[in-house]
C-alpha cells in the first residue's frame, strides 16, 4: 500500500499587508499542479464516509478521481449532478464541521481539502467551459408549474433541482438582484459576486424564469400564487430581519446592523461611492458586536473602507465563537482587535446625536447553557468604555415575519421560523414547502441548500403524485 | 425595466411620473410607497405612491429634486425607463368612518395625501383638506385636492398666494371652532408633521403622520429607517410608514435623517461638475 501523504496543499491567499486594503478575495484558489496534489492524496477508502458529511450528498470521491485522472469535464459533471452552486459551497461551506470532518484522513489530522478542489474544479469550469456547454440533462417536461420565493441559496437550489426534474419554475426575488445572501451578505473578498452571478445564470439556463422586484406578501400572496397558475409553492425567504441588542442608544447615528451595513457595501457597492450612489459611514474606530461569519465579514469590510482600529466584541471566549476557524485567522491576520469576554451594555451619544462610545462589562464563563456552550455572566462593577465612532451589530437574524403575516394557514414557531417537515420540508398548509433558515433560523449556506434539495425531491414526488 | 408612460412638471422643481407597473397598480393602496433605484449605480429611495391606475397599469409618484437620485431621476423623460420598482411596500394608511378627518400637506406631499383625502372621503368622512407651500409657484393639485375636500384651505409662507402663514395655523383654528374634528392625517417635511402633531395634541385629536426616514431595501431587512415611538424601535418600513404623531421621537427622526449629509452634498457637487448640472 502507498504511503499516505499527510501534507495538505495550502491554500494561497492574498498578503494580510495588501489585502486588508482591497476588496479582491483572499483566497486564490489552487492551480491545477496543486489541485493534482491535493487530489492524489485521496486514498479512495471504499467507505466514502466524506459524503455522509455532505449535506447534499455529492459523490466527493468520484469528482476527486476525475481531477487526479485529469478527466475535468467529469468531475464538472459529477459534481454539478447533485450541486447546482459548487463555486459558492467552495468557497463558503463550513467543510471543515462537513465533508471534510468525516474525511478518512481526519484521523491523521490531514483531511482532503474538499472545499478548495470543489472550488477549483468550479473555477476550471467556469474559465474554461461555457456554462451552456454543461452536461445538462433535458428532461421531458411535466406542464408542472413552481413558484420559489428568494434567490438565496435556498431558493436557487430548490428552483435548480427542480427544473431538472422537467417542472417549470419560477423565482421571486424581493431585491433587484438574485443571490439573496449570497449577493447582499457575504463580502466581495471572500464570495466574488461575478461567481455568484455565474452560478445564477447557470440555474436561469436551466429554465428557471426568475423574477426580481417581488415582495411576496406585498406584490402577490402564497395564496394568489396557489390560485393563480402555480401547483406547488417553496418559501425559501431566509432569515433577513436583523436582531438588535435592545440596550439604551442603540439608535444612535452611526449603529448600524449588520445587514445595512453589508447590503451598503456588497449589493448597493458603497465602496465605491461616489462612483455608486449609496454610502456608507466608516469611521476610524469601529466595534462589531458578535462573534459569528456576519461579524468577522463586517469587520473586514470596515477594514477595508479604512477604518483605523476595528473591534471584534464578543461576550464569550474565542473557543465559543461561531464564525469559522479560517475567517478568524484571516480577520487576526488582517490586524482586527479582539475583544472577547465583552458585552456592551448602553452606547454614549454626543450633542448630535452620534455614537462616540460604548459602556461594556467584562464577562466570564459559568456552565455550559442549552447551546452546550459556556455561559457568559457580567461580571458586576466592572464597567468601561471604548472610544468607538461607528457600530455594526452583528447578533444574527431572524425570519422576515411578511409571508407568514400574508398566508393563511401557515405555521410559525415562537422564533419566527416557518414550521415544516424537517425531512420533506412540507409545511402545514397544503401546496406549499419551506426551507432554509426560514425554517432553521440563520445558519450556512450549504444547510439551506440541502433543505432545499429534500424538499425539492418532495415536490416532485407529489407533483408526479 | 420600468417605462414612464408620462412625465409631468408640476412647478418647476417638483415632478410626476406615472410608470408602468401593472401588478404594483393592483395592489396599492393610500398611504403606501414604491422603492426605485434608477439604474446599476443608482441607491434605492422610497417615494410616495400619488396615485394608480389598475386598468392602465400604471403607479404615479411625484418627486422634489433634492438630492442626487432625485436630480438624476429629473433628467428622464417620457418613454424612458426606471431599473427598479419595488412596490406596493408599508402598510397602508388606516382608512375608516371617522367622521370629520382633516387632511394637511406640507409641501410636495399633495402628491401623497391626495389618494388618502379620497379614500377618507369614500368612506364617508367629512374632509377638511389643508394644503401649504413656502410660495405661490410650489402650489400645483389645488383643484384635485379640493375635488376630494368637503373644504380647501391653501396656505402660503410668505403670502403669495392665499392665506399667508404655516398650515398648523389652520388646523388650530379648525380644533378651537365649533365642529368635531375626530382624526388629522398630517404629511410634509418632518418639521411641519412634528409641528402638526404639536398643535393637535392638546386637543386629543389623533394625528396619523408618514414618516420618511432613509430606507435601503424598504422590506424589513436593514433596519435604516428605525424610529422610536411611544418608547418602542419600529421599522419605518414595514412597520410603518404612517404612525401616532403624538407618539413619535421626533428629535430622533431628525438626526437620523441627517446621517448622510456630507456624503449626499459631495455626491451631488460630484455629480454636478460631472453633469454640468444637467
Amino acid at each position: 500500500m502507498a504511503k499516505l501523504n499527510l501534507n495538505r496543499e495550502p491554500m494561497p491567499r492574498q498578503d494580510p499587508k495588501l489585502r486588508r486594503k482591497n476588496f479582491n478575495e483572499v483566497a486564490l484558489g489552487y492551480t491545477a499542479e496543486q489541485a493534482q496534489a491535493e487530489a492524489e492524496r485521496c486514498i479512495q477508502c471504499p467507505k466514502h464516509s466524506c459524503v455522509d458529511g455532505c449535506p447534499v450528498e455529492i459523490d466527493i470521491p468520484d469528482f476527486i478521481k476525475a481531477i487526479r485522472d485529469g478527466d475535468m469535464p467529469e468531475a464538472v459533471r459529477v459534481l454539478k449532478s447533485k450541486n447546482s452552486l459548487p463555486g459558492i459551497c467552495g468557497r463558503v461551506c463550513p467543510q471543515e464541521t462537513q465533508c471534510e470532518a468525516t474525511c478518512a484522513l481526519d484521523k491523521k489530522e490531514a483531511p482532503i481539502a474538499i472545499g478548495r478542489l470543489e472550488r477549483y474544479v468550479a473555477d476550471w469550469e467556469r474559465t474554461n467551459m461555457q456554462s451552456m456547454d454543461s452536461p445538462i440533462i433535458q428532461p421531458a417536461p411535466t406542464s408542472k408549474r413552481v413558484a420559489v420565493v428568494g434567490s438565496g441559496p435556498a431558493g436557487l437550489t430548490a428552483a435548480a433541482d427542480l427544473a431538472k426534474l422537467g417542472h417549470s419554475v419560477t423565482i421571486f426575488e424581493a431585491l433587484h438582484t438574485a443571490g439573496g445572501v449570497l449577493m447582499y451578505g457575504i463580502p466581495e473578498f471572500r464570495l466574488p459576486k461575478e461567481i455568484v452571478q455565474v452560478e445564477v445564470d447557470y440555474v436561469a439556463c436551466l429554465g428557471v424564469k426568475v423574477e426580481l422586484d417581488s415582495v411576496i406578501g406585498k406584490l402577490v400572496t402564497i395564496d394568489e400564487l396557489l390560485h393563480s397558475d402555480y401547483d406547488a409553492v417553496f418559501l425559501g425567504t431566509g432569515a433577513g430581519l436583523p436582531m438588535f441588542l435592545g440596550i439604551p442608544g442603540e439608535n444612535l447615528n452611526g449603529i448600524y446592523s449588520a445587514n445595512e451595513f453589508l447590503t451598503r457595501v456588497n449589493l448597493m457597492k458603497a465602496y465605491r461611492f461616489p462612483e455608486y450612489d449609496t454610502p456608507v459611514k466608516v469611521g476610524r474606530r469601529v466595534a462589531v458586536i458578535g462573534g459569528g461569519n456576519v461579524a468577522m465579514d463586517s469587520a473586514r469590510c470596515a477594514l477595508r473602507l479604512s477604518a483605523e482600529k476595528v473591534y471584534i466584541v464578543y461576550r464569550r471566549s474565542e473557543v465559543e465563537m461561531p464564525a469559522r476557524r479560517e475567517e478568524v485567522e484571516n480577520a487576526k491576520e488582517e490586524g482586527i482587535k479582539f475583544k472577547l469576554l465583552t458585552n456592551p451594555k448602553r452606547f454614549l451619544g454626543n450633542e448630535q446625536n452620534w455614537v462616540v462610545g460604548m459602556e461594556c462589562y467584562e464577562m466570564e464563563l459559568g456552565e455550559p447553557d442549552d447551546s452546550g456552550r459556556r455561559r457568559p455572566i457580567t461580571k458586576k462593577g466592572s464597567e468601561f468604555t471604548i472610544d468607538v465612532d461607528v457600530v455594526i451589530v452583528a447578533l444574527g437574524t431572524t425570519p422576515n415575519p411578511l409571508i407568514a403575516q400574508t398566508t393563511e394557514g401557515l405555521e410559525t414557531t415562537k422564533r419566527g421560523t416557518v414550521a415544516a417537515d424537517e425531512e420533506t420540508g412540507k409545511t402545514v398548509k397544503p401546496k406549499v414547502w419551506a426551507g432554509g433558515d426560514i425554517v432553521t433560523g440563520a445558519a450556512t449556506v450549504i444547510s439551506a441548500m440541502g433543505a432545499a434539495k429534500r424538499a425539492a425531491a418532495d415536490i416532485d414526488e407529489y407533483l408526479r403524485g | 425595466m420600468y417605462k414612464i408612460l408620462l412625465r409631468q412638471d408640476l412647478v418647476p422643481n417638483i415632478h410626476l411620473f406615472k410608470v408602468a407597473a401593472p401588478v404594483v397598480a393592483k395592489k396599492a393602496q393610500p398611504g403606501q410607497f414604491v422603492v426605485i433605484r434608477i439604474d446599476e449605480r443608482g441607491e434605492r429611495i422610497p417615494l410616495t405612491i400619488a396615485d394608480w391606475d389598475e386598468k392602465e397599469g400604471s403607479v404615479t409618484i411625484v418627486f422634489m429634486e433634492v438630492g442626487t437620485t432625485t436630480h438624476r431621476l429629473a433628467l428622464l423623460e417620457t418613454g424612458d425607463f426606471i431599473t427598479d420598482f419595488i412596490g406596493p411596500l408599508g402598510l397602508p394608511t388606516h382608512i375608516e368612518k371617522f367622521g370629520t378627518v382633516v387632511c394637511v400637506a406640507g409641501g410636495f406631499a399633495v402628491a401623497t395625501i391626495m389618494p388618502i383625502a379620497r379614500a377618507m372621503k369614500e368612506k364617508g368622512n367629512k374632509v377638511i383638506s389643508i394644503m401649504g407651500a413656502r410660495n405661490k409657484d410650489l402650489i400645483f393639485w389645488e383643484d384635485e385636492l379640493r375635488s376630494v375636500s368637503d373644504q380647501l384651505i391653501v396656505t402660503t409662507d410668505d403670502g403669495s398666494y392665499a392665506r399667508q402663514g404655516l398650515v398648523t395655523e389652520p388646523l388650530k383654528e379648525l380644533l378651537e371652532g365649533n365642529e368635531r374634528i375626530d382624526r388629522v392625517v398630517a404629511i410634509g417635511p418632518s418639521i411641519m408633521m412634528k409641528f402638526c402633531a404639536q398643535t393637535t395634541e392638546p386637543f386629543d385629536v389623533k394625528t396619523i403622520v408618514s414618516l420618511n426616514p432613509i430606507m435601503v431595501d424598504g422590506t424589513g431587512m436593514c433596519g435604516c429607517c428605525r424610529v422610536s415611538v411611544g418608547g418602542m424601535t419600529k421599522f419605518a418600513c414595514v412597520d410603518g410608514p404612517d404612525f401616532d404623531g403624538h407618539q413619535v421621537d421626533w428629535d430622533l427622526l431628525f438626526a437620523r435623517q441627517r446621517i448622510y449629509l456630507d456624503e449626499e452634498k459631495r455626491s451631488l457637487e460630484q455629480w454636478q461638475s460631472q453633469s454640468g448640472g444637467k
